[in-house]
C-alpha cells in the first residue's frame, strides 16, 4: 500500500515537473516565433514587457485570465466549455511519453509512438466541438475545414511513422532513438556515431513529407485555413474570450511543440550528441534535445514568415494526391530495402 | 487493489456513457458519449496488457471513423423526438435481436464456467518474452496471413464500391493541372505582336 502510494506521488511530482517546464518553455517558444516573424518583416517585435520583450508571454496570459468569459446565448453551453480543456489537456497529456532524455519519461511505454498518434488524432475533438458549440456559421465552417484537413494529413502522418518503425524496429521512443546511434555514417563510413546515423539522410523524403504534415496537422501557418484571417476571421474560436481562447491558444502552441519534439525523436537523433565524441557527448542529453526542438521551431516559425497561404483544394490535393501515394511507395521501399538487404532488425 | 479500482472505473464509465448514447436528446452529445465509451474500452485493454489493441481502437474508431460520424451528425438536420414516433413499431425486432444477444453471451460466459478447458484449445497463449505489438504480428503475419489479407480485400472491395457509387464525372469543370502550370514558360504563355503604331490590334 505505501509502495503505492509513493509511486502515485512520484508520478504526480514527476508531471508537475514536466507540466511546469513544458508551458515555461512554450511560453518563450510563443515569444520566439513572434521575434523570428518580426525579424523577417523587419520590426522589432514585443520589446516592452520585461527586457527585450522576455515577460511578453507572461503578460498576454495575465491579460487573458482578467477577462471577461463571453458564452453566447444560443451556445451548447457544456461543449463550449469543454473544448478548450480537451485541446489543451490532450496537448499535455501526449507529453507524458516523450522521452527528453535517455530514460526521462514519465510513461515509458512500448506503444509510445502509437500513443502519440492516437494523441494527435484526437486534437480534432477541441477544435469541432468549440465550432459547433459556438452556435455560428463561420466557427462551424472553419471547425469543417479543419476536421477535413487534420484527418487528412494524419494519414500521411501515419505512413511516416511506419517507415522510422520499420528502420527501428520498435514501437517504444526511446529504442527508437537508441536505434539512431548506429546507421549509415557508422556502418558505412565507418565513423563514430555522429549526426550521419540519424535517419533524416537515408528518409529524406520522409523527413520532409513529416515536416510539410506537421505544418498542416497544427494548423500552422502556410495551412492556417482553420483561422484566416482574411476569410474566417478567428476561426473555430471567433466566439471564445479570455481563458477559453487562451486555452485554445496554449493547446496549438503545445501540439507544435510536441510536432518538433516528435520530428526531433524520429529524424534528428532526439537527444543524441551531434557527434558522439568529447567535447559533444559531456552535455547531458537534454540539452541537446532541447537543441533540435528549437531548431525545428525555428524552421516551422520561418516557414509562417515566408510562405503564402495555401488555397483549400490545393491542400487536400498535396494531402490526398502528392503525400499519400508517395509515402505509401516509401513505406513498400523501404521494407524492401530492409529486407533484400537484410538490414531488418 | 489499483488494477480492480481502475477496471470498476473504466467498465462504469463504459456501461454509462453506452446508457448516455441511446438516451440522450441530442444527437451530437449522442456521439459525444460513443467516443467516451471508445476511450474506456481502450482503458480496458490496456488493464489486459492489449496495449497495441488499446492505442489502435484510438486511433481508428476515435480519430477517424468517430468524426466522420460527429461530421454527417452535426451536418445532418435529425430529429429525434420524431424517430421515437414509431418506436413501439420497431420494438418486437429490437427485443428479439437483444434477447438473441444476451442468450449468446450467456451461453458464452457458461461455456466458461461449466468447461474452462473448451477455452485454451482455441486461444494463443500470450508469449512472456516479447512485446505485445510483435506477439500479435507474429500470429497475424504467420498462422493467420490468409484471413488477414482476405480481410484487406474485403476492405479493398468496399472502399471501390464507395467509390463507384458517388464518383460522378461532371463536364465542363476547369481543372487545376499544376503540371501544366508549372510547364508553363514565356515561350508558350506570351505572344508577342508587333503592333503598328496609331492602329492598335
Amino acid at each position: 500500500m505505501t509502495e503505492l502510494l509513493w509511486t502515485l506521488f512520484l508520478i504526480v511530482v514527476e508531471s508537475l515537473a514536466l507540466i511546469v517546464t513544458l508551458l515555461i518553455v512554450v511560453a518563450y517558444l510563443i515569444l520566439m516565433d513572434r521575434k523570428v516573424w518580426a525579424a523577417v518583416q523587419m520590426r522589432r517585435g514585443p520589446n516592452v514587457v520585461g527586457p527585450w520583450g522576455l515577460f511578453q508571454s507572461f503578460a498576454d496570459f495575465l491579460k487573458f485570465v482578467f477577462k471577461e468569459q463571453v458564452i453566447p446565448d444560443g451556445a451548447n453551453k457544456g461543449i463550449f466549455v469543454i473544448a478548450p480543456l480537451v485541446t489543451s489537456v490532450l496537448a499535455i497529456a501526449a507529453w507524458a511519453v516523450v522521452p527528453v532524455a535517455d530514460g526521462w519519461a514519465i510513461a515509458k511505454i512500448n506503444v509510445g509512438i502509437l500513443y502519440l498518434f492516437a494523441i494527435s488524432s484526437l486534437m480534432v475533438y477541441g477544435i469541432i466541438m468549440g465550432g459547433w458549440a459556438s452556435n455560428s456559421k463561420y466557427p462551424f465552417l472553419s471547425a469543417l475545414r479543419s476536421a477535413a484537413q487534420m484527418v487528412s494529413y494524419e494519414v500521411s502522418i501515419g505512413f511516416v511513422i511506419i517507415t522510422v518503425l520499420l528502420c527501428a524496429g520498435s514501437l517504444n521512443l526511446n529504442d527508437i532513438v537508441i536505434a539512431q546511434k548506429s546507421g549509415l555514417g557508422s556502418s558505412l563510413l565507418r565513423l563514430p556515431p555522429s549526426f550521419l546515423d540519424w535517419y533524416f539522410i537515408p528518409l529524406f523524403p520522409m523527413f520532409i513529407v513529416f515536416f510539410v504534415s506537421a505544418l498542416a496537422e497544427t494548423n500552422r501557418p502556410p495551412f492556417d485555413l482553420v483561422e484566416a484571417e482574411s476569410e474566417l476571421v478567428a476561426g473555430f474560436m471567433v466566439e471564445y474570450s479570455s481563458t477559453g481562447y487562451l486555452l485554445f491558444m496554449l493547446g496549438e502552441y503545445v501540439a507544435i511543440t510536441l510536432m518538433c519534439a516528435m520530428t526531433a525523436i524520429l529524424f534528428l537523433g532526439g537527444w543524441l550528441p551531434i557527434v558522439d565524441l568529447p567535447p559533444f557527448n559531456w552535455a547531458p542529453g537534454i540539452f541537446w534535445f532541447l537543441g533540435k526542438l528549437l531548431l525545428v521551431f525555428f524552421m516551422f516559425a520561418m516557414v509562417k514568415a515566408i510562405v503564402p497561404r495555401y488555397r483549400y483544394d490545393q491542400l487536400m490535393r498535396l494531402g490526398w494526391k502528392v503525400f499519400l501515394p508517395l509515402s505509401i511507395a516509401w513505406v513498400a521501399l523501404t521494407a524492401g530495402v530492409l529486407v533484400a538487404f537484410g538490414w531488418a532488425p | 487493489m489499483a488494477a480492480a479500482f481502475f477496471f470498476y472505473l473504466f467498465s462504469a464509465l463504459a456501461t454509462a456513457s453506452a446508457v448516455m448514447v441511446i438516451s440522450s436528446r441530442n444527437p451530437v452529445h449522442s456521439v459525444l458519449f460513443l467516443i467516451l465509451c471508445f476511450f474506456n474500452a481502450a482503458g480496458l485493454f490496456i488493464l489486459l496488457g492489449a496495449e497495441f489493441l488499446a492505442m489502435i481502437l484510438v486511433v481508428v474508431y476515435v480519430g477517424a471513423v468517430a468524426v466522420l460520424f460527429l461530421f454527417v451528425v452535426m451536418m445532418l438536420d435529425v430529429d429525434f423526438t420524431e424517430l421515437r414516433q414509431g418506436m413501439l413499431n420497431y420494438m418486437p425486432v429490437g427485443g428479439t435481436i437483444g434477447l438473441i444477444v444476451l442468450l449468446e453471451l450467456a451461453l458464452v460466459a457458461g461455456s466458461w464456467i461449466i468447461d474452462p478447458g473448451s477455452l485454451k484449445s482455441a486461444a494463443s497463449p500470450m508469449p512472456t518474452d516479447v512485446t505485445n505489438t510483435e506477439a500479435l504480428g507474429r500470429i497475424l503475419y504467420t498462422d493467420y496471413i490468409y484471413y488477414f489479407q482476405a480481410a484487406g480485400l474485403v476492405l479493398l472491395v468496399a472502399m471501390i464500391g464507395a467509390i463507384v457509387l458517388t464518383l460522378r464525372h461532371k463536364q465542363g469543370i476547369k481543372r487545376q493541372v499544376i503540371a501544366d502550370q508549372v510547364a508553363r514558360g514565356p515561350a508558350t504563355a506570351i505572344e508577342i505582336r508587333k503592333v503598328k503604331p496609331g492602329q492598335g490590334i
